[in-house]
């Protein structure tokens, strides 16, 4: 019996449906192992996997968009707390989703090492005995011939290793074997497929993932107290950090500017840059989209960019309480771009300031600003002021994107009396009530990078190399055997026979059979010939 | 010169979607040949038999129609749909290769010029299989899919030629995305087998009496065989569109897997027809059962082209609509 596959296997035995004997606890064990490691458990588990798979995309996800996950709580109130407890805002990260691929893996590992163990013998055993009745096999086929029967089957052998078969010669015929790459690849497939499940959930856990938004002409230093967003793996500590400077210079979008069905339509995203390692010297680079920069072990992506209006606020009598570029986030194609800006102090009161950029600003009737184009042609900044505590002061964090405008009062904008302040790039103008004025004095972008470290990447990708490659060999390349026999009747004449045999998959199995056969013939009747 | 080059390549569209029409009454009156007055197989076994008593005419005809002599004239409503079938391919590849050379890149940036490649390639892949086994019977299902995708792609997907947004000029639109199409070349036609075996398991186990065009067709084992030998060409092209898609994905995004919802439903894909890889090797799954599999799979790539793209958020969002 075939103990090296699952005993539902397609190539195993029929099972004995009479013998069932009384189980003990260790049989009970060996049955639920058998169970789990049969190929009608990996089938219903791969199948329950595709479907676990399903939920996850039809919620969004708190990994892939957060913001997607709050809005569907606000929009669906009564199903999210459900859906919450139950894990799907974190579907590939919950129990059950992890529960099915582990018990897939356990199931496919169990598997797999009773086979590795009997392949590594297979590859060291002999071609097996020549059965008694070849008719009985594939592609059976029979030759007359004059040679007598030793000699025939020693050039049927010569033939069979010349096509790389591993030969054996059982008395009066030969028993050839190949295709073991077929079997090895299949193996491959399956530890690399562990392989990759392993890479990434332990070699994740060294890298880490951070975002930060950098204003042109300003720098960032890779340490944990520069970051926006920061997400370290499992084993991460702060000194695999590498300290280095990235100082953006300069952020130089092209748009389309003479299709007329893809105006506006971003073509290239190219950002300067310098980079400094520690005790280096300043280096120049280029991010772009699909080409990070690469710099200390770590990529640096660019993944999205902006305005950041440079935008001074002064007092009465003219000192500058405020001025540093705030930048504001895109709210469409044409970047009409969404800001805030706080100014706790140097006022008489405290302001906060909620404003739109528009870098090609248009007023359509209704007096609705809008932007039409995403490059500064006609610059708008528009702004709502309001004063009252700003709620900075108490100690708790506030995002710097919101203004919480609940106990705060309008004074300038759409339900203030003054409304909402205008400004083109260089103008100024006066804060309402005489607090002092705004100046608009330049409008940089901004780009956000993303920086990332994965140890394991290269590791997942050498796995998934060898996924491929296993896959294809296993698929692809026939394990077959093939036998020849002379059978001599009494008269003294001698017939050969041939046949094979397929395990797995192999179409050209008859063909291969008929080929050998007349090879066979033809050296047969060269050797009687000469 | 881009107007001139969009508007020959909607042009030889719409001919090759006219010429794919013919092909397929064409190939939809060589079925109904096949399902002419006599089952054809039994009966030339029955009429050999009593070939003394039956008519010389009749044995003629029925020899001529059987498949299992590929010395004999091909039938001529096949010809004829093998020819158009060849000439309409000839101009919707033109089509496709002057609306990449209109835009100036890979014809394959949006779901237009993604259905346009895609079924392209489908009709490719059943010319090109029958170099290697006469399939020429599936050329109902393929004319007629390819029919209706480039009809909903000409009506509700057209887009024009935009330039390629900075995510997707990278050398790896061109290896991931035409290897996913060729992978959904092979499903599609293991698709086709898959329902024609499903058919024929009815017709073998003595229910669908009335579909007699399927005497003609091999049986339903040997379907069987080669919608697995398709698929599983499908399905290793497939593995490297998910792998490629996470090195580009890794380059563009900054990382290799995120569990977007298109990358959900590669995965998902995948999964089914590695599931239908290992139920062709468990007892009791050949047969229907893996042939639903089959057809599930193809169904979740139908899916994941045009609900996940239209109507799911995610990151793949160049549909362009």
């Amino acid at each position: 019996m075939d103990l090296t596959r699952p005993s539902d296997h397609i190539d195993a035995p029929a099972p004995d449906k009479l013998a069932q004997p009384q189980l003990g606890f260790v049989g009970y064990l060996r049955f639920f192992w058998r169970q789990l490691t049969s190929m009608r458990t990996a089938l219903f588990l791969l199948l329950l996997l595709a479907i676990a798979a399903i939920p996850g995309s039809l919620v969004p996800q708190i990994s892939s968009d957060p913001n997607g996950v709050v809005q569907y709580k606000a929009n669906n109130p009564t199903i999210a707390p459900i859906l919450d407890k139950l894990g799907v805002f974190t579907t590939y990260y919950s129990v059950w989703f992890s529960a099915i691929y582990l018990l897939l893996f356990i199931s496919l590992i169990g598997c797999v090492i009773p086979r590795t163990k009997h392949h590594f013998d297979a590859l060291r055993a002999h071609p097996p005995k020549t059965p008694a009745r070849l008719e009985r096999l594939e592609g059976f086929t029979t030759r007359e011939t004059t040679t007598d029967a030793a000699t025939a089957i020693e050039s049927a052998a010569a033939i069979l290793r010349k096509q790389r078969y591993r030969t054996e010669v059982y008395g009066d015929s030969v028993s050839a074997e190949r295709g073991f790459l077929r079997e090895t690849g299949n193996l491959v497939f399956h530890i690399a497929l562990i392989g990759v499940l392993v890479t990434v959930a332990i070699g994740g856990g060294f890298g880490y993932v951070g975002q930060r938004v950098v204003v042109e002409g300003y720098s960032f230093v890779n340490s944990l107290s520069n970051y926006d967003s920061f997400n370290p793996g499992r084993f991460f500590r702060d000194s695999d950090l590498v300290p280095f400077t990235i100082a953006v210079q300069r952020f130089t979008p092209t748009y389309e500017q003479r299709n007329l069905s893809a105006l506006g339509q971003a073509i290239d995203y190219t950002t300067d840059v310098t980079t400094t390692l520690r005790g280096g010297s300043a280096q120049p680079g280029i991010i772009k989209v699909n080409a990070p920069l690469r710099v200390g072990g770590t990529d640096v992506y660019l993944l999205g960019n902006g305005y950041a209006p440079q935008i001074i606020v002064r007092d009465p009598s003219g000192n500058v309480v405020f001025s540093q570029p705030t930048p504001f986030l895109p709210q469409d194609a044409n970047l009409r771009s969404l800001g805030v800006v706080k100014v706790p102090d140097g006022l008489a009161k405290q302001i906060g300031i909620t404003g739109f950029f528009y870098p090609t600003a248009i007023e359509d009737a209704k007096g609705q600003l809008s932007s039409n184009y995403p490059d500064v042609l006609n610059p708008l900044l528009s702004l709502n002021i309001y004063t009252g505590d700003l709620g900075l002061d108490n100690g708790k964090g506030t995002n710097a994107f919101a203004l919480n405008t609940d106990s705060l009062t309008q004074i300038a904008g759409r339900i203030a009396p003054v409304p909402a302040l205008k400004l083109g790039i260089g103008e100024k103008v006066e804060i309402p009530n005489g607090l002092g004025s705004i100046e608009l004095k330049a409008v940089p972008r901004f780009v956000s990078l993303d920086v990332h470290h994965d140890p394991s990447q290269g590791w997942v990708l050498l796995f998934a190399v060898l996924v491929v490659g296993g896959l294809v060999t296993s698929l692809f390349i026939p394990r077959r055997r093939l036998w020849a026999k002379a059978v001599t009747d009494a008269s003294g004449a001698v017939t050969l026979e041939y046949a094979g045999l397929a395990r797995g998959d192999d179409p050209g199995l008859d063909a291969a059979v008929a080929e050998l056969a007349e090879k066979h013939a033809q050296q047969l009747g060269r050797s009687v010939e000469s | 010169m881009t107007a001139t080059l969009v508007s020959f390549s909607n042009i030889a569209v719409y001919s090759a979607m006219a010429i794919y029409t013919l092909a397929f009454i064409m190939f939809t009156l060589d079925l109904a040949r096949r399902s002419a007055p006599a089952p054809v197989r039994l009966d030339v076994e029955r009429n050999a038999a009593s070939a003394s008593s039956g008519s010389t005419k009749l044995l003629e005809r029925l020899t001529t129609d059987a498949p299992a002599d590929p010395a004999k004239k091909t039938p001529r409503y096949l010809r004829i749909a093998m020819s158009l079938t060849v000439i309409a391919w000839v101009l919707h590849v033109s089509a496709d290769v002057m609306r990449g050379l209109a835009a100036g890149r890979v014809p394959w940036a949006n779901m237009f010029e993604f259905s346009l490649t895609a079924t392209a390639i489908i009709v490719g892949v059943f010319l090109a299989v029958q170099f290697w086994q006469d399939l020429r019977f599936l050329g109902v299902f393929v004319t007629g899919f390819v029919l209706i995708a480039l009809g909903i792609a000409t009506v509700n997907f057209y887009v024009d030629v935009v330039p390629l947004p900075p995510a997707l000029q990278s050398a790896w639109l061109v290896i991931h995305v035409f290897v996913a199409s060729l992978g959904t070349g092979f499903f599609a036609l293991g698709a086709a087998l898959s329902v024609v075996q499903l058919l024929q398991a009815r017709r073998e186990a003595g229910k669908a009496a009335r579909l007699n065009f399927l005497d003609t067709l091999p049986a339903a084992d040997r379907l069987e065989n080669l919608a697995y030998r398709v698929i599983v060409v499908g399905f290793v092209l497939w593995t490297f569109t998910l792998i490629a898609g996470a090195v580009w994905a890794e380059r563009a995004w900054g990382r290799y897997w995120g569990w977007d919802t298109k990358e959900v439903w590669t995965f998902i894909i995948w999964t089914i027809f590695a599931g239908y890889i290992h139920a062709r090797a468990t007892r009791g799954w050949r047969g229907p059962r893996s042939a639903v599999l089959a057809l599930v799979g193809f169904g979740a790539v139908l899916f994941n082209f045009t609900i996940v793209n239209l109507f799911f958020k995610g990151l793949h969002t160049y549909s362009g609509l």
